[in-house]
């Protein structure tokens, strides 16, 4: 099966979900009515978006010397740097700190990055146990799925299954479909795990060069438990999350959790900037940051494409996405799913391997008006959606043209000669027009839930001939 | 590792962009006197179940009234000393010793921490804190009920505000913005609190003039 035709399969499944379809519609509702109460001034929001669209902007533009600076601060407050050019690299660095530290049970924040890394699979591999802690996650986890979303990673399940997966795992505990007996069940379990885990991993939001701070921003505690309560905690973030100035924190922060959850604040945001110091009494005595590029480096080479790098992983494209809404993070198939996915991933994997998520887009342009950073998504996305069945441009992204159908390509040299020939123009509607039932009735995916088009009897030109009108 | 660097690097360096001025520091001036501030805290702490009280007594008493027979968790500070005047406590802990030494009564045995805050924040109903030798970390995360004593005159209108009012280029080793309870939507979308951090969270509001 090709990616195309695996894309489509998943997506036909996912269509036929009707638990799963309900899911989504009546989280996603909920989330976009949340997000637009914050921000009833239209031009106090565009504002914000300028604000933070151009401390992002101005990170990229700086990004080699701000990524200097950042390890250059990190190392002096005595957290430690390490550059990792591609997902191996990344896990076995954090693996071969995790044995240096003898630590054998994990606890983890929530972490894109790390999914991007398969990190959870690759420690299991070599003995260690990895929980995640992050109450979507975890439930995901014990499901074996990947995350459906970028912010609420189990929002594809509903109370039921999620009772139900947590009485499979611990059937000594009560069974409840009651969500605040759920928290509290999963609140147990995971306690005692955070007492007891060796080392703690997390994803990072913001890395400040100017300061040398990691910011984690959550509403659980489990990212603050996470690194701070091991003796060890590493932090795995992309390149493109180093910020210049503390003062860039603030907008940042307002419009991050407004944008992602429709909250004004979330409950926590921790800002670490060392590890455990002389006298203190807790928190980790040891701290790492691992900054992996795995394609971002090259996503900046072409200055359209560049701004796909200004996100900040809120998640307000594919709450209003229609396509995600339908369909779900499962059925992209992709770490990232939802417009920010069919932007990053064919750029981070290559058309060849990802380029048919560009299809799963109806170019409404609904992400481009809500992204905080002012990304423009749906020129994004076309214009992959052209450079995966067109090889001939020039460009930066890998596997142009990897999609190109034979005669879909005749079909449009053809419609473009048509019109730019009078003389074949006219054979070609009058042929279309006498020989409709030639057509076949089926006509691919598009006659699967459309009847076939009838042409009509006559050509355009011909109907207005003959209603006197001269001049074509 | 140092060929990676490098190659990331090189790699940013290889295609130079144009630079442009980046917008100025973000303000958001709001205008709010001492009490509207004060109302403002705490209209958004209760929206996300935060529980504000103006203290008129010491915060001793208070305690005394609605945490009887708790084992209470406080730091080696001003605070820890002024403990002594608790009389309904279960029992006291002080943070004196590395966690190391203590971590699973820490996890198990503590019903309730009091801990001092750096400032606050009016417009989103937010506690700073710095957490100190005298006042660790792990106080205000790990115990179910988080007591915090905040002064009125330390509340700022906003993040941004805060920050240019203090001197923030030295970072301490953890600085925590935190805006009520731990909470999490991860089930069906629906609010339900104290999921890892302290299910109650309640700010003692000191107001002197
Ligand atoms: S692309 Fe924009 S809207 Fe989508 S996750 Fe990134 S920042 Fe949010």
């Amino acid at each position: 099966m090709n990616q195309q035709q695996a894309f489509e399969r998943r997506i036909d499944e996912a269509l036929h979900n009707a638990q799963l379809r309900q899911n989504f519609r009546s989280a996603m509702d909920g989330i976009r009515q949340r997000r637009a109460e914050q921000f009833p001034d239209e031009a106090q929001l565009q504002a914000l978006r300028e604000q933070v669209q151009s401390i992002r902007s101005y990170s990229l533009q700086n990004q080699a010397d701000l990524l200097e600076k950042l390890e250059a601060k990190l190392t002096e407050n005595g957290i430690q740097v390490h550059w990792a050019a591609n997902p191996e690299e990344a896990n076995g660095i954090i693996a071969n700190i995790l044995k240096a530290a003898d630590a054998k049970t994990v606890v983890k924040g929530k972490s894109m990055v790390s999914e991007e890394t398969e990190l959870n699979h690759y420690l299991e591999e070599q003995g260690i146990e990895v929980i995640e802690s992050d109450l979507g996650e975890y439930i995901i986890q014990l499901a074996k799925e990947p995350p459906s979303h970028i912010v609420a990673p189990a929002i594809h399940k509903n109370r039921v299954e999620v009772a139900e997966l947590f009485q499979n795992f611990h059937p000594e505990l009560p069974y409840t479909e009651n969500i605040d007996e759920l928290t509290e069940t999963a609140r147990v379990i995971l306690r005692e795990k955070f007492a007891k885990a060796d080392a703690g991993i997390s994803g990072v939001n913001f890395a400040v060069a100017e300061t040398g701070t990691l910011c984690l921003v959550e509403n659980e505690g489990n990212g603050r438990l996470s690194t701070t309560a091991p003796e060890l905690h590493i932090a795995i973030t992309g390149i493109e999350k180093v910020i210049d100035k503390l003062t860039d924190i603030p907008p940042l922060l307002e419009i991050l959790t407004k944008s992602a959850t429709g909250q004004p604040i979330t409950t926590y945001f921790n800002m670490i900037s060392r590890p455990r110091q002389e006298g203190e009494l807790d928190g980790p005595k040891a701290v790492h940051l691992v900054l992996l590029d795995n394609g971002r480096s090259r996503i900046r080479w072409d200055d359209e494409l560049l701004d796909t790098l200004r996100c900040i992983r809120c998640g307000a494209c594919m709450n209003h996405c229609p396509v995600y809404v339908h369909v779900g993070g499962h059925a992209y198939g992709s770490v990232y799913p939802g417009p920010i996915g069919l932007a990053l991933e064919p750029q981070r994997l290559g058309l060849d391997k990802a380029g048919s998520l560009t299809s799963a887009c109806s170019l409404c342009g609904a992400c481009g008006e809500v992204c905080p950073v002012k990304i423009p998504l749906p020129k994004i996305i076309n214009r992959l959606r052209a450079e995966s069945v067109n090889n001939q441009e020039a460009s930066t992204v890998s596997g142009k043209g990897a999609l190109r159908h034979v005669s879909e390509a005749w079909i449009w040299k053809l419609w473009s000669m048509s019109y730019s020939s009078p003389a074949l123009h006219k054979f070609i509607s009058w042929a279309g027009t006498r020989m409709s039932s030639f057509i076949p009735n089926k006509l691919g995916a598009w006659t699967h839930y459309r009847t076939r088009p009838t042409p009509a009897k006559r050509t355009l030109h011909e109907l207005a001939k003959s209603a006197g009108i001269a001049n074509d | 590792m140092t060929d990676s660097r490098a190659h990331i690097l090189n790699r940013l360096r290889h295609h130079e962009l144009t630079p442009q001025a980046k917008a100025p520091v973000y303000q958001k001036p709001l205008g709010l006197s001492k009490a509207q501030r004060i109302k403002s805290f705490t209209e958004k702490q209760q929206a996300v179940r935060g529980e504000v009280v103006l203290l008129n007594g010491s915060w001793t008493d208070w305690m005394d009234k609605h945490f009887k027979d708790a084992h209470l968790l406080i730091g080696t500070g001003e605070l820890g000393d002024q403990a002594s005047d608790l009389k309904n406590a279960k029992a006291i802990t002080h943070y004196d010793q590395p966690i190391e030494s203590w971590k699973p009564d820490l996890f198990e045995q503590i019903d309730v921490s009091i801990t001092t805050s750096h400032a606050g924040l009016a417009e989103s109903g937010t506690l700073i804190l710095k957490p100190t030798p005298q006042e660790p970390r792990l106080m205000s995360l790990v115990p179910p009920a988080h007591v915090a004593i905040l002064d009125a005159n330390r509340l700022y209108e906003n993040f941004a505000e805060l920050m240019s009012a203090e001197d923030w280029s030295e970072m301490p080793t953890n600085l925590l913005l935190i805006s009520g309870p731990s909470k999490t939507a991860d089930i069906e979308q629906t609010l339900a609190y104290g999921i890892h951090g302290p299910k109650r969270l309640i700010t003692l509001i000191v107001n002197h003039d």
